[in-house]
């Protein structure tokens, strides 16, 4: 009977601190705000292009860890973005419904430019600079290439141009060995059907 | 230990400090005897604006400026760069771009030199003749005017090794004459030819790092080349600490983390830098530009190329200007037709698989090789599958798993690759060498490689996109409120009984923008 007695106080004892460090452990690793919504939001493009129909990358994160919006929108991230969200989230993927064009970079004729400064307004990242009345240009290296100031542009004068391959940026493709892309290609359509 | 056992010991790994793995490939160091030749002035040179690891450098010439040899024509910008200079006098005719070794087959924007045949020589730079009592943070600057990079192959900028560091102190130079790919022979001809310039520089380097002891490693297959360093190390009083290593042939005993381990039995973490073993590891023909840098103040205009090849009919070591297009120094040994023939920048194993021979000779030029398809490994076309015979592995210098790594990036599991050190592998070639099924191991390791760096870059970009994208909401969000503010301020003022509207924190961009508009 005291074996017993003994049994349960001991367990109880181990309850009750194990009880005690996991509040603590709540107390000390208390996390602020929804680390879903930033996790996702680390995946996303982040090129703020609207194109999910959410007014940047950040209110679609939270749209999808709300369970309010698909996995499926980000078009700029295209396939490699989805798997990896529907990964984080556990649910399963879906086919991306529009394919990504290739990568743009948006060029101001500065000739026909009128300094309206309303492309500025528009960028989601402040990559184009410039001041009322004067030659508005865009910073090649901070366009995400999101087209939000072609729209606004009152004059035309903006143009999506294609992204310069450069060679420091050129990696190797897979060898053209006929193994190869029989892998590849098995690859592809796994892909396709998952 | 007599030397024929210890060569056998090193032969089969068995020593202490020997890299594991390695492989042994066909020698065809035909040109080894052929005695160094000067090149003849082409009528144009070509200089890519980029011959070193780094950044690539902006032209400081426009067309139609008249050079002199050696005048610096393009300067580097950032500190991972070297400038570059004109290799003979004449005018700028261009500026455009031309294909370099790459390949991607993609060209890079270069200086077009039409030579005037003078070759007049810019002299303001002055030979350092009393360099034992000169500043060594002068010469090193002295090294980066002159524009030297890694002439091994590697082309990593000079002066930046040459550093004396209090943290990092340097004990041991070691000069690398391993020269360890086929065919190759231009270091094997400079040290015989230029034993004591070699030494020279290596008392340069020595005196700018504040280094005591000295190395120069050899392969056993250039016995000329061990005696004339012999002899010139012994004719010279001043050099106790520097022995000259005779190690057995093997292939990559030449890349420099491989060859400190097997001198010093010191490992290079990866990630780090010779320096921080205390050791500084030159090619002997950086050496010898040291000293011509240093002691005669010319700039790098020219190197040692082995011309070579089975498909050449006189293989050669030529003295040619940086900028010579490599279609005139195959011509000159004989060979015209280049058709069914490959033609490689470098050496085999490493080397760049040219799609034709119009490129220029640039710093990192070691040898142009043209081969026919029967002598390139032909059989990397059709890839079998892996027989788990794990060859590759024995093989590899790193100790990396080949085919295990290739099937990751096959599949494309980069962060497996990368786990299992991917990064490490110095794509020497020595697994897809061995492989019995031709399996392309290194090509899919560039791939891979490519891969992540691709993603890095992207996740980079959208990270600053995305700071970029916070800090303009939050700009957007502070206007709204001190606009806010000021307005609950001017009606405070005319109606004092009215509630100031708490200024709201920006729901969303558009939102924000279209109410900042309406404000303005």
């Amino acid at each position: 009977m005291t074996g017993l007695l003994y049994a349960l106080a001991s367990l109880g004892a181990f309850a009750l601190l194990a009880g005690l460090i996991l509040a603590i452990a709540q107390k000390a690793f208390h996390v602020e705000g929804d680390p879903m919504v930033d996790k996702i939001d680390a995946l996303l493009p982040q090129t703020q292009c609207g194109q999910c129909g959410y007014p940047g990358c950040k209110p679609y994160a939270t749209a999808v860890a709300g369970g309010e919006a698909e996995v499926n929108h980000c078009v700029p991230g295209g396939e490699r973005t989805m798997l990896q969200i529907a990964d984080l989230m556990g649910v399963e993927p879906k086919a991306v419904e529009e394919e990504a064009a290739a990568p743009r970079l948006a060029f101001v004729r500065e000739d026909e430019c009128i300094g309206c400064t309303l492309c500025i307004k528009a960028c989601p990242v402040d990559a184009i600079i410039g001041a009322p009345k004067q030659y508005h240009t865009v910073i090649a290296d901070h366009c995400t290439g999101c087209e939000l100031c072609v729209e606004p542009c009152p004059v035309d004068c903006i143009d999506m141009l294609t992204k310069p391959e450069l060679l420091e940026h050129w990696s190797w493709p897979l060898p053209d060995t006929k193994r190869s892309q029989i892998a590849h290609e098995r690859r592809e359509q796994h892909a396709g059907h998952a | 230990m007599p030397a024929t056992l210890r060569k056998l010991a090193q032969r089969l790994g068995m020593m202490a400090h020997s890299f594991p793995g390695g492989v042994h490939p066909e020698q065809h160091k035909v040109s080894g005897a052929a005695a160094i030749e000067v090149n003849e002035l082409a009528p144009v040179h070509i200089l890519p604006m980029k011959q070193h690891i780094g950044e690539a450098c902006s032209s400081l010439v426009s067309i139609g400026e008249h050079v002199l040899r050696g005048q610096k024509i393009a300067k580097s910008e950032g500190y991972v760069s070297v400038p570059i200079h004109a290799p003979t006098s004449g005018r700028v005719v261009k500026i455009e771009a031309h294909p370099i070794a790459h390949p991607s087959g993609m060209g890079m924007p270069s200086i077009f030199i039409e030579s005037d045949g003078d070759d007049a020589v810019d002299q303001t730079l002055e030979p350092i003749s009393d360099w034992q009592n000169s500043d060594p943070a002068m010469l090193r600057e002295r090294a980066r005017m002159c524009g030297l990079a890694g002439l091994g192959g590697a082309v990593f900028p000079t002066f930046i090794k040459l550093v004396r560091d209090q943290r990092f102190p340097i004990e041991t130079v070691i000069l690398n004459g391993i020269e360890c790919e086929p065919w190759l022979t231009s270091d094997h001809r400079l040290m015989t030819e230029f034993a004591s310039e070699i030494l020279t520089g290596m008392r340069m380097i020595k005196h700018m790092v504040g280094a005591t002891a000295g190395l120069i490693a050899i392969e056993d297959n250039k016995p000329e080349a061990v005696a004339a360093m012999r002899e010139a190390v012994s004719a010279t009083d001043d050099l106790n600490d520097v022995r000259v290593v005779e190690l057995p042939t093997r292939y990559p005993q030449g890349s420099e983390k491989q060859l400190i381990y097997t001198l010093t039995g010191r490992e290079v973490p990866a990630g780090k830098l010779p320096m921080h073993v205390g050791i500084i590891c030159q090619n002997v023909g950086t050496t010898k530009a040291l000293y011509d840098a240093i002691a005669l103040g010319k700039p790098l205009t020219e190197r040692v190329v082995t011309v070579s090849g089975d498909a050449l009919p006189r293989p050669a070591n030529l003295m040619a200007r940086i900028g010579t297009p490599a279609r005139l120094l195959f011509a000159r040994q004989g060979l015209e037709d280049f058709s069914g023939l490959q033609i490689v920048h470098g050496g085999p194993m490493m080397g760049e698989r040219l799609k034709g021979p119009d490129i220029p000779v640039v710093k990192s030029t070691n040898g142009l090789l043209a081969l026919s398809a029967s002598a390139m490994a032909a059989a990397h076309t059709v890839e079998q599958p892996c027989i788990r015979c794990g060859h590759c592995s024995e093989a590899c210098p790193i100790s990396l798993v080949p085919n295990l790594l290739a099937d990751q990036c096959r599949a494309d599991q980069f962060d497996k690759a990368a786990d299992y050190q991917l990064f490490d592998c110095i794509e020497c070639g020595c697994c897809s060498y061995v492989c019995p099924s031709n399996i392309p191991l290194v090509h899919y390791f560039r791939y891979g490689k490519g891969q992540i760096a691709l993603m890095r870059r992207e996740q980079a970009f959208a990270e600053a996109s995305r700071r970029r994208s916070e800090s303009r909401d939050a700009r957007i969000a502070r206007e709204k409120a001190e606009k806010a503010a000021r307005r609950s301020r001017v009606r405070k003022t005319h109606a004092p009984k009215t509630d100031a509207p708490a200024p709201a924190a920006a729901g969303n961009d558009s939102a924000a923008d279209t109410k900042t508009e309406e404000d303005r």
